[in-house]
């Protein structure tokens, strides 16, 4: 006999939980080495470097559910965050435009991706991953190959590394300001409502009169802008922009968003769960490096976990 | 359809790949300062090789419909190990050589067993696992290096030259194919590998066996990935854990397999396809610097003919007649 559940437990995903769950796991564990990982000043900084991946993590999801991939977030990120600095370069207006440029950039290489998808229908791994290298070769060639010289613009680092209110970082609420969007966008929204379907089966979606094909180009507009994004407040964070500075980030991010019980084929997740995902992810790393795991640990740590994880409960069906 | 045009128009892919690669490689051959010449072949082979095998390995995955994001970690994994075990006398040397390829084909083996039973997907189960690979690989070399009495002699031989001026290495590559993609092309596996690419449902209601195949398919992926790694190994002489080199084998071979017509959804094309898809895909690289063009642009070009050989593939939207058959 199965036990039932109060309401409103009954609704919680088994992924999320486990996700949580596990997320509560890692601290305990973590105490045990050390009491500093209960501390509220050590959790505040594992969010606020947690809401980085958290922007791309976000786009990723978007992608994601409409059973794609989005395999350019690595030099995407680089365009954001070297494009918001070159324009800080540029005199006031340059300074005040640094944000909105940067993210320009990101939603363009993201049309790119979107219209190769929706239109020309190409697999999306690839068509991103194409995007990815002419990414890369702009920054190469526009930099010289070397970490460009300008640095972040005031606003950047402000929204990175400061904090208005009650200690909370700014990047935190940053994210959260951009989750509260995004679940409304999920939940709300006729667009959001169209992810999901599309995620589902993309023919009875179209049948059904969705344009599918504009909300695929503008999934992947909104991935390509968020990773830009990310870009920004990285170079905010280290108040400049590096070579390869994204490519820690692509497969954190498809992670974080399965672990949260995101189906990689797409149509099935809650944006709670890649926020789960994302601390889970974060806080491994963190954790592993408190203890001063070499690298090499940390490697196959982080995979065992991964599979480990996923085995409880990102299973798929047995054949019938 | 006459029996010659079927089998034609089977082969498409690969020989589109061919003649992209062809094209490329006399453009590269007539303005290079040195031209035609058995150096010249042979630096290019040796170059080219590396990404054709781990391309040849990701084929066998992409063909059941999967795809092999650690493929480049293996071949990164592989390389360290044999760093260490090619050493030695001859004989020992040799023995480290079946060493890397058990390696290979355990990495395999690993991937495939957690797909097929912990019903994982396919890309997420291989990033975890590529950085498990990676971990052991930055865990037997933190720095770059190789054992002090590796066994060049070898090495030497397998990047050499063969009298009358054909590279080692293209022989070596012919030999894989021949030893295992045709095999295996031919086997029951093989085909049963393809049948679970085209429709997993359908191969299990005819019977096919789907976990065999896979697991086959992701063994061999491992197992030519690991003749990568031997082959990198060969080449530096040394191993080197580098992060960015595992995550580019990984991505160029799945452009490599695209290049040579290879579909990603599954069920269709050929290792031979992928091999010639790789070399183009080397050759666009070199292309730049036989142009005398400063070499900042080669990304931004290579990334360039990536996105138009990739667009080119959205030609078939001119057959569509029915908009529905877009979304299928």
């Amino acid at each position: 006999m199965t036990i039932r559940l109060p309401a409103p437990l009954r609704r919680v995903d088994p992924a999320v939980a486990t996700a949580f769950a596990c997320i509560v796991l890692l601290l305990l564990l973590g105490s045990l080495y050390s009491r500093e990982f209960l501390s509220p000043a050590y959790l505040l900084q594992q969010l606020k470097v947690a809401s980085f991946l958290g922007v791309i993590a976000t786009g990723m999801m978007v992608v994601i559910l409409l059973g794609q991939i989005d395999l350019s977030v690595p030099w995407v990120v680089a365009v954001g965050g070297m494009m918001a600095c070159a324009a800080t370069a540029h005199g006031l207006w340059g300074t005040i435009l640094a944000i909105p440029f940067g993210l320009l950039c990101g939603i363009v290489l993201g049309l790119v991706n979107g219209f190769g998808v929706a239109y020309l229908r190409i697999p999306s791994m690839i068509i991103t991953l194409a995007v990815n290298a002419v990414a890369q070769g702009l920054m190469v060639a526009y930099t010289g190959g070397f970490s460009p010289q300008d640095s972040a613009s005031h606003a950047m680092r402000f929204i990175a590394t400061g904090d208005i209110v009650f200690g909370l970082p700014n990047a935190l609420i940053v994210w959260a300001l951009l989750g509260a969007g995004t679940v409304f966008m999920f939940t709300r929204t006729s667009f959001g409502r169209a992810i999901y379907a599309i995620g589902n089966r993309e023919r009875a979606a179209y049948l059904s009169g969705i344009n599918t094909q504009r909300v695929v180009m503008i999934a992947f507009a909104i991935s390509g802008g968020l990773s830009a994004f990310a870009g920004e407040l990285l170079a905010g964070y280290a108040s400049k922009a590096a070579q390869a500075m994204g490519d820690a980030y692509l497969l954190p991010s498809i992670a974080a968003v399965v672990l949260g019980g995101t189906s990689i084929l797409g149509g099935r997740g809650s944006y709670i769960g890649t926020i789960a995902g994302v601390i889970l992810i974060t806080l491994l790393q963190s954790i592993l490096s408190v203890m001063q795991m070499e690298e090499f640990g940390r490697q196959v740590i982080y995979g065992f976990v991964i599979i480990g994880m996923l085995l409880l409960y990102g299973r798929e069906r047995r054949l019938r | 359809m006459k029996d010659w045009r079927y089998r034609l128009a089977e082969q498409r892919g690969t020989l589109l790949a061919l003649a992209i690669f062809l094209f490329m490689f006399v453009v590269y051959v007539s303005k290079h300062p040195a031209g035609f010449t058995a150096n010249v072949v042979q630096t290019a082979a040796n170059k080219g090789v590396l990404l054709a095998l781990v391309a040849m390995g990701q084929t066998m995955v992409v063909l059941s419909a999967g795809i092999d994001l650690s493929a480049g970690m293996i071949f990164i994994f592989t390389n360290c190990l044999g760093s260490y075990i090619i050493a030695g006398s001859t004989p020992m040397a040799l023995l480290g050589v079946v060493g890397v390829l058990l390696a290979g084909l355990v990495c395999g083996a690993l991937n495939g067993l957690i797909v097929i039973y912990g019903r994982l997907q396919p890309i997420v189960t291989t990033i975890a696992t590529g950085s498990i690979y990676y971990g052991v690989a930055l865990w037997l070399r933190p720095q770059p290096g190789n054992s002090d009495n590796f066994n060049s002699d070898i090495a030497d031989f397998m990047t050499g030259r063969l009298p009358g001026g054909i590279p080692v290495s293209l022989v070596a590559l012919f030999v894989v194919v021949l030893v295992v993609w045709l095999p295996f092309r031919r086997s029951a596996i093989g085909r049963a590998v393809y049948a679970t690419g085209s429709s997993e449902v359908a191969a299990y209601m005819s019977g096919v066996p789907i976990a065999r195949a896979k697991f086959w398919a992701y063994t061999l992926s491992g197992l030519l990935s690991a003749i990568g790694g031997l082959y990198l190994t060969f080449i530096t002489y040394s191993g080197d854990a580098s992060f960015a080199s595992g995550g580019t084998y990984t991505l160029y071979s799945i452009a490599a397999v695209v290049l040579g017509g290879v579909s990603l959804f599954g069920g269709v094309g050929s290792a031979v396809g992928a091999i010639f898809g790789a070399l183009a895909f080397r050759t666009i690289g070199d292309l730049l610097f036989v142009f005398d063009l400063d070499p900042l642009w080669q990304p931004l070009f290579q990334g360039v003919v990536l996105l138009l050989a990739v667009c080119v593939g959205a030609a078939r939207l001119f057959q569509i007649r029915n908009r529905l058959d877009l979304f299928a």
